[in-house]
């Protein structure tokens, strides 16, 4: 497939922003200065880039643990982000959330939990509610394969389809569950496009390492819900490269293989498409390192300003229970 | 004018201001809509407001419940209902992950207005599954509010501050109190969150009781006088936020407390309440304090057997009359006699409920 030039260069430097910006985390995290969970998303960027290039900041964006990628891709500020991993009062969670629960309502980041399936009934709601007041938006609910395990995810299903909601459920497959690999987790048979069909919700799978599948594919699912035909639901197949909570490789522990992981790692979103998009003549060598220089000096400036920001108030912690 | 109508009547009425004061507000619960209409709390509010605002909703408590906080974080006021508290245990993760939490953990960012309300079965065998009264549960939780009216009153003035408060508030009513009668004006009143009410004023001890736990408190005050203890009732009214003040004051006074709930004994309220006075009225304290409440066995089915099961008024003034070394009587010798059997709470009650 041949891809739009201003948008294929766009896909990339959102996948290449989330890597680099995953990989800082890789390179600070021993300082012992992010002192919080971070579930890093490397390897499992094209999704994130490809479903977010399709919505607007008016759209409703929530997600899970592992949610960085879906934040920068929507829009979510960077300084922000990392002034919350650090713990700081600049942190778009004030401090109060860390990586788990990231946040920009300027950009309709509604929220993102840890618990597994916890945020996709909220995703339903902002998209209920949004319909209610009768605002033209549509919500994306971000989550991993263990969540369609959870029954709250069902209950979801059904709601959504009974009120034609325009939610985009997007299931990112990255086949374990911290250890628990899939096939200890669901029958071989399953089949989630059939499941949410008997729901009456049309879906489609596709290759999420594969941005332009996963554009693709978006841009159909979005076509569908802003036509107001209800819900659509969305699986892409992925890995996640390191650890399931921190910054390491954690192959040696052998609950996967090390040629599983380089299958996947052969199969890498971002140099791939990288290499497609030099090879197409999209852009040169060149322009690809510009690209690499710009996006590492922003890094750099946001990671020097969440460094140095103050952290908050003691005081701070016993204030907001209540609104 | 003393305009009276019920406990069931006043919930309906608050709900329908609310309903017609802001469009933002709307009620979903089973049987919202049905013709029963949650025990006549929701009675004809579909036909008024139509059924996007008054909706029935699938069976999936949890699920429906993250519904609720999605769209309260986009500006709705939700109203759930639950029959039974025992039905919505199922949704917890969405009450104590996402609603208590999510104001503080997006560094207050969004609020999370929205009112769920439980109802607590009794008698008729309700059983271990229909009876269980759990506002310690909910009170253990920072960020959430809990409220348990016991008057016609305050069920209409509490609802109507639950669903204008900005946080997520447990507003937990007693099958029993649906009928009872009381004065309710007509107009749309606020009564806060977070105040008891002395419903009867002493001088020797302090009762801390709520919702129907109240009835049997202000029976065995009135009970006690006949043998010259003045008692003081004070009804919660909210769980959390606590009235310390009310309870600490009073202590101060009448140097005596029992704390009395409709909820188990170890871990609960009534505790919470004794620790409150321990901490600030201590030297105050004529006698050790002492809690009336639910033993801590599951509620049994059997009339025989829960009859004996739920503390009532007897029990009260009994607890009170051994702080003042006086001995302990039966109903019969307090001139307590009931018209109707202890299964139910008057004679409209004929089951199944």
């Amino acid at each position: 497939m041949m891809a739009d030039k201003t948008i294929a260069m766009s896909l990339y430097s959102t996948m290449l922003r989330i890597r680099m910006v995953e990989e800082k985390i890789v390179e600070l995290y021993p300082e012992q200065e992010m002192r919080c969970p971070v579930h890093l998303c490397i390897g499992q960027e094209a999704i994130a880039a490809g479903v977010c290039a399709h919505l607007s900041e008016k759209d409703y964006l929530m997600s899970n643990h592992r949610s960085h990628g879906h934040y920068l891709a929507k829009g979510g500020s960077l300084k922000a982000m990392f002034a919350e991993i650090y713990g700081k009062a600049a942190g778009c969670s004030k401090g109060k959330g860390g990586s788990m629960h990231l946040v920009d309502l300027d950009v309709g980041i509604m929220g993102t939990t840890p618990i597994v399936a916890g945020s996709i009934p909220v995703a339903v709601g902002v998209a209920f509610g949004s319909a209610l007041k009768g605002e033209d938006r549509i919500t994306v609910a971000f989550f991993g394969d263990a969540a369609t395990e959870e029954g709250v995810f069902c209950e979801s299903l059904n709601f959504a389809a009974l009120k034609k909601l325009p939610v985009l459920f997007v299931c990112e497959n990255n086949y374990f569950s911290v250890y628990s690999p899939l096939s200890v987790r669901q029958p071989a048979e399953r089949d989630n496009l059939a499941l949410v069909k008997a729901y009456g919700i049309a879906g489609e799978r596709g290759d999420g390492n594969n941005v332009l599948e996963v554009y693709r594919a978006t841009g159909k699912a979005v076509q569908y819900l802003r036509n107001g035909k209800g819900p659509y639901y969305l699986e892409f197949d992925t890995y996640r490269w390191r650890e399931h909570c921190g910054p390491n490789y954690d192959n040696d522990l052998g609950y996967r293989t090390e040629e599983e992981f380089l299958r996947w790692r052969h199969r890498c979103p971002a140099d791939n498409f990288e290499r497609y998009l030099v090879q197409e003549g999209y852009a040169t060598p060149e322009k690809i390192i510009e690209i690499k220089k710009k996006i590492s000096r922003e890094i750099d400036e946001a990671v020097t300003f969440a460094k140095q920001c103050p952290f908050p108030d003691a005081g701070d912690a016993f204030i907001d229970v209540y609104a | 004018m003393d305009r009276q109508i019920t406990y069931a009547q006043a919930v309906l009425e608050a709900t329908e201001q609310c309903l017609a004061a802001d469009e933002s507000v709307y009620i979903m619960g089973l049987g919202v809509p049905d013709p029963k209409g949650i025990f006549g709390t929701t009675l004809g509010l579909v036909n008024k407001f139509g059924n996007k605002r008054v909706l029935d909703m699938p069976v999936s408590e949890n699920g429906m419940t993250g519904i609720a906080i999605g769209s309260a974080l986009v500006g709705m006021r939700p109203i759930m209902t639950h029959q039974r508290v025992d039905f919505m245990l199922i949704s917890l993760d969405q009450i104590i992950n996402n609603a208590a939490k999510w104001h503080y953990m997006f560094g207050g960012s969004m609020k999370v207005p929205l009112v769920i309300r439980l109802l607590i079965g009794r008698g008729w065998g309700q059983g271990p599954q229909h009876s269980q009264s759990l506002q310690a549960l909910f009170a253990h939780i920072p960020g959430l509010k809990v409220v348990m009216p016991a008057t016609a009153y305050d069920a209409k003035g509490m609802l109507i501050s639950a669903v204008e408060d900005n946080n997520p508030v447990i507003y937990i009513e007693h099958r029993w109190l649906h009928n009872i009668f009381g004065h309710v004006p007509e107009e749309m009143y606020r009564v806060p969150l977070g105040k008891a009410r002395i419903m009867f004023e002493g001088e020797d001890v302090t009762m801390v009781s709520s919702s129907c736990m109240t009835l049997d408190a202000i029976r065995a005050a009135e009970i006690l006088r006949k043998d010259g203890i003045s008692a003081e009732v004070i009804d919660l009214r909210s769980i959390k936020p606590l009235d310390q003040e009310t309870i600490v004051n009073s202590v101060k006074k009448t140097g005596r407390i029992v704390a009395v709930d409709g909820g188990w004994r170890s871990f609960g309220v009534s505790g919470e309440v004794l620790a409150v006075v321990a901490e600030q009225a201590y030297r105050f304290l004529k006698e050790a304090p002492k809690r009336v409440a639910f033993p801590d066995v599951p509620t049994p089915t059997s009339w025989a057997l829960a009859n004996h099961y739920y503390p009532r008024a007897v029990n009260i003034v009994n607890a009170i009359k051994s702080m003042f070394g006086l001995p302990g009587q039966s109903e019969e010798q307090m001139g307590i006699s009931y018209d109707v059997p202890l299964d139910v709470p008057d004679k409209t009650f004929t089951g199944p409920f």
